[in-house]
């Protein structure tokens, strides 16, 4: 009896196991078929532009509380402005970079109820994981009818778009490749600005004999964040798009350089970096423990904003090593899901976005600058107005560790190759790594 | 008469499943039911493309998904969080069980303010492992805190990097992996073998030596015959960076297993000890022949919920040294990452399987070992 009670248990418990997976495995037959017909019909859904007057609610959905709050609010007083039917509902979700909302946005696109329109890092962040699965709406009508296609740059619009359209409205734009330095205390040690990271490595002998770091680091994205201006520094802006679009092997000699300069980076870096958040790592140049920081330019925000210094006179810049002339680019935009409940006021959302008036509020705010050319630069900051400068005039390339040049996959693998960098200090190992998940994750050949 | 007993017995029977019947549906769904649509998520390759489309396209592909954890090169991250958990589990499991023990037999020996100290051993463990991560991030802090010390003495300056250490010890080819394992295993069957021979108990000698003999073989004869795990040699080993999270894991939990012995030594029967003092044991014989062999099913308890703490551990570890830090990985951080910002579901389900199996053969054995013990006390 005993025995039989047992068996019973076990039977109904595997009973249960089997049902879910049965359950679940029928459902995703059926489902499978339906998508691959849905997938080979290739039907991508555009915007439809109509002069409904938008009204209802319209859910926006960011990462951005706190520090950046602000700058959202003014985008939404601009669009009240032009719009007060519609009642903005402003769903954010702290969290840097966006990693907890990235996951709520996952789960409610899923349980299909996307938000109305909710931001995103442009680029293949964005088309890698939403595009791919037919999860956005084309907006290229919208970018013809605003006359967008004109004052955003060129480099822009292909990094952003695809051969099938375009996919969001960059709403501002960091730069990546940006050194920082505290020009008084380079005149004191009688270092200068390197130009390449051959006279890097010079000016660092001399740093180090001092007893002063010459490049500072923080924790493991920075160090992704510094491999893009290594990898474009030294492999030039052509070299480096090619890389992105499969047709320069990770294996090639060239890129295997790239990892061994970043060897030879890393031994002019601080020993505690891996504990150090991006500010620790800019106050180490601020109180002079340090001489340069590559960081982007939300660290100019930082310097400006909270601790209080003047640009130009307190703290300098420059284009990292080797990166004159190109503006690593990152930038936050929105876009219309499939599926949304209120296109219309989506639509008006997005014009407003993409709007000088909407772009010149936010961004003085923000700290970056705005993606257009033709932006009031009078609003800005004297950064702010070198950066714009250099946006309109430099060749444009996308970030990796923001999102602009590769999937999601890839930058999540890619954060694993660079930790096993970091602890062999392989630079053909970590170059075949880099190969493999550009192949698993469709970007290498 | 017979018949209305009976039917007032089978009444009985059928109340009882009504009541217990909405929970057993709800477990089977929500519990097992999801164990098998994981199971079954990890045997596809949902996510190897347009993973999040509204109706995704997921392939079967066997056991591929595990074939490539535990071979490919990119997975490489996924073998050294194993051996971390290893690592974890032992020292965990270790430094607070001592700990635990020290405390309890302290504090056994009637102090004054006992309830005083009894909290403050036990306080650690109500926080949250996000609390305990963030205090021990700052305490651990490079050029802070706990390195601080020895400046108090007049010394220098500890510069022990704690969790943003690279260095490794320990180091073992992952091509040898099975041997190592296996080769614990083998000297723990020769033991029970000797055992049993002696106590002429030839049935299960039998058992232990045929257990020993494939062991052995694997080890001297099929490792060398057999294609190795994997094709090219693969450093692992106990990364120090781990450290750090240890010793908060082990700050966190000590006051627990404190607490867990304290009620078993205060169990034990007064005159248990009076006897062994008559006998002429000092206190320390006291506690090492009689105490501990008496309060084993205390630790066997502490054990399985140790251990299975060190398999979730997830919170401490994010909040320490964050998610990236591979020195300080763990699988279950490996699976969120692959899973929720890879978008790998396929491959992070296989890793959730992974962990789920190892669970697994900790908690059966001490599942039948207690409803055994229930049956024959």
């Amino acid at each position: 009896m005993k025995r039989f009670n047992k068996i019973l248990l076990l039977a109904v418990v595997s009973a249960f196991v089997v049902t879910g997976t049965a359950v679940f495995a029928n459902g995703t037959q059926e489902k499978t078929s339906a998508a691959k017909a849905e997938t080979t019909k290739a039907n991508i859904q555009r915007v439809v532009l109509n002069n409904n007057k938008p009204g209802g609610d319209l859910e926006i959905f960011s990462w951005w509380a706190g520090d950046e709050g602000p700058a959202l609010a003014a985008l939404i007083k601009v669009f009240k402005k032009h719009y007060p039917n519609v009642n903005v509902i402003n769903a954010t979700i702290t969290g840097g970079s966006g990693v907890n909302a990235k996951a709520v946005l996952k789960t409610r696109m899923l349980g299909g109820a996307p938000p109305d329109s909710f931001q995103v890092h442009a680029g293949q962040e964005l088309i890698g994981t939403w595009v791919i699965a037919n999860r956005m709406v084309d907006l290229t009508p919208l970018f013809k009818q605003q006359g967008w296609m004109k004052v955003f740059p060129k480099d822009l619009l292909n990094l952003i778009g695809t051969k099938d359209g375009i996919w969001s409205v960059p709403v501002n734009i960091h730069r990546s490749n940006v050194m920082w330095y505290v020009p008084d205390n380079l005149k004191k040690w009688g270092v200068t600005v390197p130009k390449t990271w051959d006279e890097f490595f010079k000016e660092a002998d001399k740093l180090q004999a001092k007893g002063i770091v010459p490049l500072a680091l923080a924790q493991a994205w920075t160090v992704n964040h510094l491999w893009e201006s290594v990898a474009l520094g030294v492999l030039g802006a052509d070299n480096y798009e090619a890389l992105w679009k499969g047709n320069l092997s990770w294996t090639d000699p060239k890129v295997v350089k790239v990892w061994e300069t970043m060897d030879r980076i890393l031994k002019y870096t601080n020993k505690d970096a891996a504990s150090l958040s991006w500010q620790q790592a800019t106050d180490m140049v601020v109180k002079g423990k340090a001489a340069f920081n590559i960081m982007g330019d939300w660290a100019s925000g930082y310097m400006s904003t909270t601790l209080k210094l003047t640009p130009k006179k307190d703290y300098g810049w420059a284009p990292s090593p080797g990166t004159s002339g190109n503006f690593i680019f990152l930038a936050d935009s929105f876009g219309l899901p499939v599926g949304a409940k209120n296109p219309d006021a989506t639509v008006a959302w997005l014009k407003v976005c993409g709007s000088k008036e909407g772009q010149d509020a936010f961004n003085p705010l923000k700290g970056s600058i705005s993606a257009r050319t033709d932006s009031d630069l009078s609003l800005y900051n004297v950064y702010s107005k070198s950066a714009a400068k250099d946006w309109a005039s430099n060749r444009i390339v996308g970030s990796l560790t923001h999102g602009v040049v590769a999937n999601e996959g890839f930058m999540n693998d890619f954060s694993s190759v660079m930790e096993m960098f970091l602890n062999n200090r392989n630079a053909q190992q970590a170059a075949n790594a880099c190969q493999a998940i550009a192949i698993q994750n469709g970007i290498g050949k | 008469m017979a018949t209305t007993i009976s039917r007032i017995h089978r009444r009985d029977i059928i109340k009882s499943v009504l009541i217990v019947l909405p929970s057993i549906i709800l477990i089977g769904i929500f519990v097992y039911g999801f164990i098998g649509n994981t199971i079954y998520t990890s045997l596809t390759d949902w996510g190897e493309s347009a993973g999040l489309a509204l109706h995704p396209v997921k392939h079967f592909v066997g056991l591929n998904n595990y074939k490539k954890l535990f071979t490919d090169i990119i997975q490489n991250r996924f073998r050294q969080d194993l051996v971390n958990m290893v690592f974890y589990s032992i020292f965990l499991l270790t430094g607070t069980l001592s700990l635990g023990l020290f405390l309890a037999v302290l504090l056994d020996r009637s102090v004054k303010y006992e309830g005083f100290f009894r909290t403050v051993f036990l306080y650690p463990m109500s926080l949250s492992f996000i609390v305990t991560g963030t205090i021990w991030r700052w305490l651990l802090a490079p050029s802070g805190g706990v390195n601080l010390i020895p400046e108090i003495f007049g010394l220098p300056r500890g510069k022990f990097l704690w969790i943003s250490n690279r260095q490794t010890i320990l180091i073992f080819n992952w091509q040898n992996v099975l041997t190592i394992l296996l080769v614990p295993f083998t000297l723990l069957m020769i033991y029970l073998l000797i055992k049993n021979f002696i106590k002429a108990d030839i049935k299960k000698g039998i058992i232990y030596s045929i257990a020993a003999f494939f062991f052995l073989l694997y080890i001297f004869v099929l490792r060398n015959i057999l294609p190795p795990v994997l094709p090219y040699k693969e450093p692992h080993g106990f990364k120090l960076a781990t450290i750090g999270i240890i010793i908060a894991a082990v700050w966190q939990y000590s006051g627990y297993t404190m607490a867990l012995y304290l009620a078993g030594l205060r169990g034990l029967p007064a005159s248990i000890r009076e006897a062994s003092k008559i006998d002429g044991a000092t206190e320390f014989q006291y506690y090492l022949k009689i105490a501990i062999p008496n309060i084993r099913p205390i630790t066997l308890s502490a054990v399985i919920i140790l251990s299975h703490i060190s398999l979730k551990l997830f919170d401490l570890i994010y909040a320490m040294a964050g998610a990236d830090n591979i020195n300080t990985g763990h699988p279950s951080i490996n699976m969120y990452l692959t899973t929720f910002r890879a978008n790998q579901f396929a491959m992070g389900a296989a890793m959730a399987v992974v962990l789920f199996i190892i669970a697994a053969l900790f908690i059966i054995p001490y599942m039948v070992h207690s409803h055994k013990e229930r049956k024959s006390g």
